[in-house]
């Protein structure tokens, strides 16, 4: 592929910073810091960094409940997203979205969602508006096999087939929907769905090479830009915590043995080593990258603790541009201590 | 000015917003064939297929039967540069795109901390009243008044018509506008230039001092021929036309009522939940010292709308069941 050296790095560090970030948070919500629901990407970091390096700086992308790694793999800085988590002021959304519903749109990352799904049609219409303006713009919507079942997903791929938009379909196959497997709901193979609708569909098999996603989601990026419209990627990944942190269920619908194997096709690890044969580092220069990162997840928490509760009254901003009297509001309570 | 229709009125703020800012582009299914005459010049069938000349397939987008996808990529589009106006036809089809109404149109800017801006604009048509049977008639404007985020008007005149679209094409937030069948066809003197009306700004239609008749889209013109009606009696009917639901000018509701003592409702949704009811609540809150008699609300009765017009043509808000509700009200 040919990929220059500092890209390589850079792929493994916004891995990294997905790992360490989403490590943080999940011992943040068991500590009872991080209020609500985290779904954590660990385990897909590949997957979600391979597409993300594919588009460039200007791109956008769409995302869904699983949602830190999707606007970190755009490059989005830490802080500001950790803060988001805590609900607090300087977070990236100010506090208004919390973990299901990140968007950080200096980085072309125009939003998760917490219905799975919902934010594909957005994706499409960023790619609309990047047609008709023709700044050659591609737009990539992520989405699990959960929401491959989804209708607007087709109704979408239809759209941007007919009107050749420059849109990347990327479902993130983790093979379950909560603790539903994904075969016992899913007729047929998801990337050969896109035959249907006159675009090409790839399935990438090992989602945890993230050079493999790189390279299928580059080529569906080529498409986009050159004006021969969108592709769908299917990337076979697993997820390595519960569907959302802390959660605990009654059955086991995860094999033991599956589920080891899996652990050993860390995507950190095995980019890591291909790294160091490949002599794109060396050991100490890839231990050096895991500290910055390190440090970069410690110097998020601080962020985020640091930056104070938003005030009340930002219960009321943001919901029209122009001011608009919003009736019943309340008396205005305090803030968290 | 010049003689328009509300149907023209609406193709010719269409044309205005098009000419002047080329991010404005029109969606929606069989918007090249301008089957509802709103994509031509404006002025008859003979204009059909203007748009598409002047403006191209990039900007005219035929679509597919597909409302979700239609709704959110105009939204996404909107959130990434574009000012789309998406004609969805009749307003009974804005279900099939509920989640992305509910969950993106009108969360995206709030959630997202105000990053987003949405200036889109949602076309439908209330085709009440036309014999259209029960999935083609609703007047759903209720239920996304109660969606946080989403700024609604309907038009009840030609010139409220194509001043208030340019309104909404130029807000930066989404808003939806229920255009009503049963008005198409009304004309009046409307100014070819451009103007716009502000959202949010009731109109007075006729002054009045015995009661206040707040009336909503095709109820205007019958609240009108009820007052016209009830002066042959002696008795003042003031009629206001809020226009824009959200925001609604409940300070010209309440000064009205403050001057008159009785409110009559019209409303031609469904009774429960309904904008009527909305505003009969604010009345009821910020100026219950003024009313001299109980509100009366005149609305379409909580059932479903059936296809034979002996059935159908009873429902709605008439100038004799709103004339029956002013003589209630004043006793």
């Amino acid at each position: 592929m040919g990929l220059a050296p500092e890209v390589l790095l850079e792929m493994q560090r916004r891995m990294l910073r997905i790992r360490g970030f989403d490590e943080r948070a999940s011992k943040m919500v068991k500590r009872g810091f991080i209020p609500g629901t985290v779904h954590t990407s660990i385990g897909q970091e590949a997957q979600v960094v391979g597409a993300c390096m594919a588009l460039g700086e200007s791109d956008y992308m769409t995302g869904n409940h699983r949602s830190h790694g999707h606007p970190i793999g755009k490059g989005s800085p830490l802080g500001p997203l950790m803060a988001e988590l805590v609900g607090k002021s300087g977070g990236v959304c100010g506090g208004k979205g919390g973990s299901l519903h990140l968007a950080d749109f200096s980085v072309g990352s125009l939003g998760e969602s917490g219905i799975v799904g919902s934010s594909i049609p957005i994706a499409v219409g960023a790619g609309l508006s990047a047609s008709v303006l023709g700044n050659k713009r591609v737009s990539l919507a992520f989405f699990g096999d959960g929401a491959a079942n989804q209708g607007c997903l087709y109704e979408g791929m239809n759209l941007a087939g007919v009107w050749k938009l420059p849109v990347v379909f990327l479902c993130e196959n983790n093979q379950y929907a909560l603790s539903t497997p994904a075969h016992t709901v899913t007729s047929g193979v998801i990337a050969e769905r896109a035959a249907g609708f006159g675009m090409p569909g790839v399935r990438v098999e090992d989602g945890q090479d993230v050079l493999a996603v790189y390279e299928a989601v580059n080529t569906a990026v080529e498409r986009a830009r050159a004006g021969e419209g969108p592709s769908l990627v299917e990337v076979v990944t697993y997820r390595f915590h519960e569907h959302s942190e802390g959660l605990r269920l009654g059955t086991d619908y995860r094999d033991a043995e599956e589920k080891a194997a899996w652990l050993q096709r860390d995507p950190i690890v095995l980019f890591r080593r291909w790294l160091a044969e490949n002599g794109v580092a060396s050991d100490a220069e890839l231990d050096a990258l895991e500290a910055e990162v390190a440090a970069e997840v410690d110097a998020a928490e601080a962020f985020a603790k640091d930056s104070p509760y938003p005030d009340p009254a930002m219960a009321f901003a943001d919901l029209y541009t122009e001011p608009v009297p919003i009736r019943g509001a309340v008396e205005l309570i305090g803030a968290p201590a | 000015m010049t003689v328009m229709s509300y149907l023209g009125a609406i193709g010719a703020a269409q044309r205005e917003a098009m000419e002047a800012d080329e991010r404005v582009v029109i969606i929606g299914e069989d918007v090249e064939a301008n089957v509802y005459g709103t994509t031509g010049a404006g002025k008859s069938r003979r204009d059909k297929g203007d748009f598409l000349e002047m403006f191209g397939r990039n900007r005219i987008r035929n679509t597919p039967i597909s409302e979700e996808v239609i709704v959110g990529a105009a939204a996404g589009a909107a959130m990434t540069g574009l000012r789309p106006i998406v004609d969805l036809s009749y307003s009974s089809f804005l279900y099939m795109a509920m989640d992305q109404f509910v969950n993106q149109v009108a969360k995206n800017r709030y959630m997202f901390g105000g990053q987003a801006s949405l200036p889109v604009v949602f076309r439908s048509a209330m085709f009440y009243g036309l014999n259209t049977g029960a999935h083609h008639s609703d007047r759903p404007y209720p239920m996304f008044m109660n969606v946080p985020g989403l700024k609604i008007i309907a038009p009840a005149s030609p010139s409220d018509a194509k001043g208030l679209l340019r309104s909404a094409v130029d807000s930066e937030d989404p808003v939806l506008t229920f255009e009503a069948c049963p008005l198409w066809g009304m004309k009046e003197e409307v100014d070819e230039a451009e103007y716009r009306i502000p959202l949010g700004v009731a109109r007075t239609v006729r002054p009045g001092s015995d009661v206040t008749v707040v009336a909503i889209s095709s109820a205007v013109p019958e609240a009108v021929r009820a007052a016209d009606a009830l002066a042959e009696d002696g008795i003042s009917v003031e009629v206001i036309d809020p226009r824009t639901l959200v925001p609604l000018d409940t300070d010209a509701v309440l000064e009205s009522v403050a001057r008159t003592g009785r409110l009559v409702v019209a409303d031609p949704a469904h009774r429960t939940c309904s904008a009527a009811a909305e505003i009969s609540a604010v009345v009821a809150e910020d100026a219950f010292d003024a009313l001299k008699a109980p509100i009366v609300r005149v609305t379409t009765p909580d059932t479903q709308i059936p296809f034979s017009p002996a059935l159908e043509k009873q429902l709605y808000p008439n100038r004799d069941n709103i004339a029956a509700a002013v003589r209630r009200v004043l006793g």
